[in-house]
């Protein structure tokens, strides 16, 4: 596979073969391409979960495509204009009005920037549906769970800069949660301000991540989650491993090559996923309010603090969580707490590899407890979604601190539900058709 | 498990709870109707911009609407003299703050800011609702006060048109007191306009958008057919 060594390309005589065989002795051009697109084997049994890493590549590709126009004519400033509007949001509607296409290349970024986190959700679930981080491919999860938290402080970092109400306070919010940790708290979250309000510096070291820190690391990441995945192989819905049934020639008996059978189904799986995305930006690019929040139609004024201030739906689920801590404990204040149960729930993903006890990956081969545990983790994480839209209440409080309890439940609680569940043999060869 | 159970059966409740209290009435116009924004943009050059800027948007976007570049100048230009300006109003918005104890917020992206999670249409018909329910009340400074908005800074600037509302004090309806200029029907359709400019003004593009949708989503219907017939051929052999 991706470790394999390939021979080089041997010249037919050609110009174009010369060329090729000049480079090829220098860089490792056709080691490269067969290693990990015409000669690197994957289970022939994808099935629909299997799209999203490929559309999250793509979205990816969008959002920094898109990223790059916008940076030409936004600017990071929170000075007020001679209208008396912030010259940052002055050049977002400057960019939506007055550059040419500049308003289709917003609506991209800003729909890019939801459809990048519902693309990495069905990612994730498929990895959880088919045990895709058990061993062999913990490091290939690893990467991806690292992928997962920039993607999320790419997100927060990027919502200022239209610097709306919604931006400005939400990053208030946020920033300030930071003060919760104790001893190092309130200069921490200064220090990430840069002032004592979110303002003009905070603005501007905001930008600066967005467009070059943390896309740089993204990329990165994505590169070595992509190689552990070839260094591995990928996983399939029967969670079987294919390289133990191999031709004579070293060949998995139910791999094909990802070049050309996935490359042209995957192409389908992106016009399928450009229609959404394309129904989305051109007849309803605010997504109903939720991709482009109402609020933020107001430009930011730190004198005025919104009624309900709500973070974007993708965060909502984690959110959710750290509203439901309420309780000060070890005489530290709840809101330390919350930031505490915030964090884990994020970053328990990573845990996942290890938590998992089952002897077979597929929930295809699991019984009962899987699938119930699985299907009422998933309405938590909806159920905390949409609560974290909305006005905190005490039947909310109570709803989300249940599901909160569920949430934990299901990573804690793993090492043990995993092992008694009822199994189903393994078949032998991949399931297909 | 069972205070679970009861927390899921009261979810639904939530929404409920956080719901706007004032019924809106639903704006009847339409963005595509052109006689009725050129209506509107006569109504918003003469009744809003004396306060209110839309400092986003130029006068040349009204070009847009169905109008040459003479009928703008003649008949909607009144603070510039440029078609490529922008439709600000003249900087003095402190003084207006102390006129009205708040400056009048630019209306550009109006329709937008008040829409709601969910339903980010309903900003017009918070607009549409708003500018019909002012209502006489002596205890405000500019003895004009309203349902949508309590106590908000702005006077009833179409009341010449609309004539003075009173509020019941029983029933808290609101019941015309002084006939205007126009009649009840007639003023909801100028209103109806007036909020369908700012719609539009909110997003000058927002028809091409939908048009270029269609477009691209039937470019992409045939390219589907091609890429799945391609898919088909590769895998054939596949079994």
């Amino acid at each position: 596979m991706a470790g394999g060594t390939f021979e080089k390309y041997k010249s037919d005589g050609s110009l174009g073969g010369n060329v090729l065989e000049w480079v090829d002795a220098r860089f490792p051009a056709t080691s490269m391409w067969k290693g990990h697109l015409s000669e690197y084997y994957c289970p022939k049994n994808f099935n629909f979960w299997y799209f999203f890493g490929s559309l999250a590549l793509l979205v990816l590709v969008i959002q920094i495509v898109t990223g790059i126009f916008l940076v030409m004519h936004y600017k990071p400033d929170a000075a007020l204009n001679a209208n008396g509007v912030p010259v940052a949001f002055a050049s977002v509607e400057y960019i939506m009005r007055d550059v040419a296409g500049g308003w289709l290349i917003r609506y991209m970024h800003s729909t890019g920037a939801s459809a990048f986190f519902i693309v990495v959700y069905m990612h994730m679930f498929r990895g959880l549906l088919y045990g895709s981080y058990r061993k062999p491919r913990e490091l290939t999860w690893l990467f991806g769970v690292g992928i997962f938290l920039v993607l999320m402080g790419e997100a927060f970092f990027g919502y200022l800069l239209p610097w709306g109400q919604m931006s400005y306070w939400g990053a208030q919010v946020i920033v300030n949660l930071f003060s919760a940790i104790p001893v190092i708290g309130s200069d921490l979250s200064l220090i990430i301000r840069g002032d004592f309000v979110v303002g003009d510096a905070t603005l501007n070291r905001f930008f600066s991540f967005h467009v070059i820190a943390f896309p740089l690391v993204l990329i990165g990441l994505v590169a070595a989650h992509i190689l552990a995945l070839h260094e591995t192989g990928s996983n399939n819905p029967d969670g079987i491993d294919i390289k133990e049934k191999k031709d004579e020639k070293g060949i998995p008996l139910d791999g094909i090559p990802f070049h050309p059978y996935y490359t042209v189904k995957d192409i389908v799986g992106v016009v399928v996923f450009l229609m959404v995305f394309s129904a989305v930006l051109f007849f309803a690019p605010e997504g109903g309010g939720y991709f482009l929040e109402t609020p933020n139609f107001y430009p930011a004024d730190p004198l005025k603090t919104p009624p309900h201030i709500a973070p974007v739906w993708y965060f909502t689920p984690f959110y959710s969580i750290l509203r439901a801590m309420v309780w000060n404990f070890f005489g530290l204040d709840a809101k330390f707490w919350g930031v505490v149960a915030m964090g884990a729930s994020v970053v328990i993903f990573a845990f996942l590899p290890w938590l998992d006890r089952s002897p077979v990956r597929s929930i295809r081969y699991r019984g009962p407890i899987t699938k119930v545990m699985i299907t009422i983790f998933v309405i938590c994480f909806f159920i905390l979604g949409y609560l974290g839209t909305l006005s905190p209440s005490p039947m909310g409080e109570l709803v989300s601190q249940v599901c909160t309890v569920f949430y934990f439940g299901f990573f804690l609680g793993m090492p043990w539900w995993s092992r008694m569940d009822k199994f189903k043999p393994v078949p032998e060869r991949v399931t297909f058709k | 498990m069972k205070k679970f159970l009861i927390a899921l059966l009261f979810a639904p409740m939530l929404a409920w709870a956080s719901g706007a209290a004032v019924h809106l009435d639903k704006w009847p116009g339409s963005v595509s109707d052109k006689a009725a924004l050129q209506h509107g943009a006569k109504l918003f050059v003469n009744y809003c911009m004396n306060c209110h800027g839309a400092s986003y948007v130029r006068y040349k976007n009204l070009l847009d609407l169905g109008l040459t570049e003479q009928q703008v100048k003649d008949n909607l230009m009144f603070t510039s003299d440029k078609i490529g300006a922008l439709m600000n109003i003249a900087g003095r918005s402190d003084e207006q703050k102390k006129w009205f104890g708040a400056t009048p917020p630019d209306l550009s992206i109006i329709a937008r800011a008040r829409g709601e999670a969910g339903n980010a249409g309903a900003g017009a018909d918070w607009l549409y609702t708003y500018l019909r329910s002012f209502y006489r009340d002596d205890k405000r400074p500019t003895g004009w006060n309203n349902v949508v908005f309590e106590n908000v800074g702005m006077p009833h600037v179409l009341y010449g048109l609309q004539g003075q509302q009173v509020r019941n004090h029983e029933t808290h309806a609101l019941e015309l007191a002084v006939p205007g200029e126009m009649a009840p029907a007639e003023f909801d359709k100028a209103v109806s306009d007036l909020v369908g400019f700012m719609v539009w003004m909110g997003e000058p593009q927002q028809e091409f958008r939908r048009t270029l949708g269609f477009f691209v989503l039937a470019f992409l219907a045939v390219l589907f057919v091609v890429a799945y017939a391609l898919k088909k051929e590769y895998w054939k052999d596949i079994h």
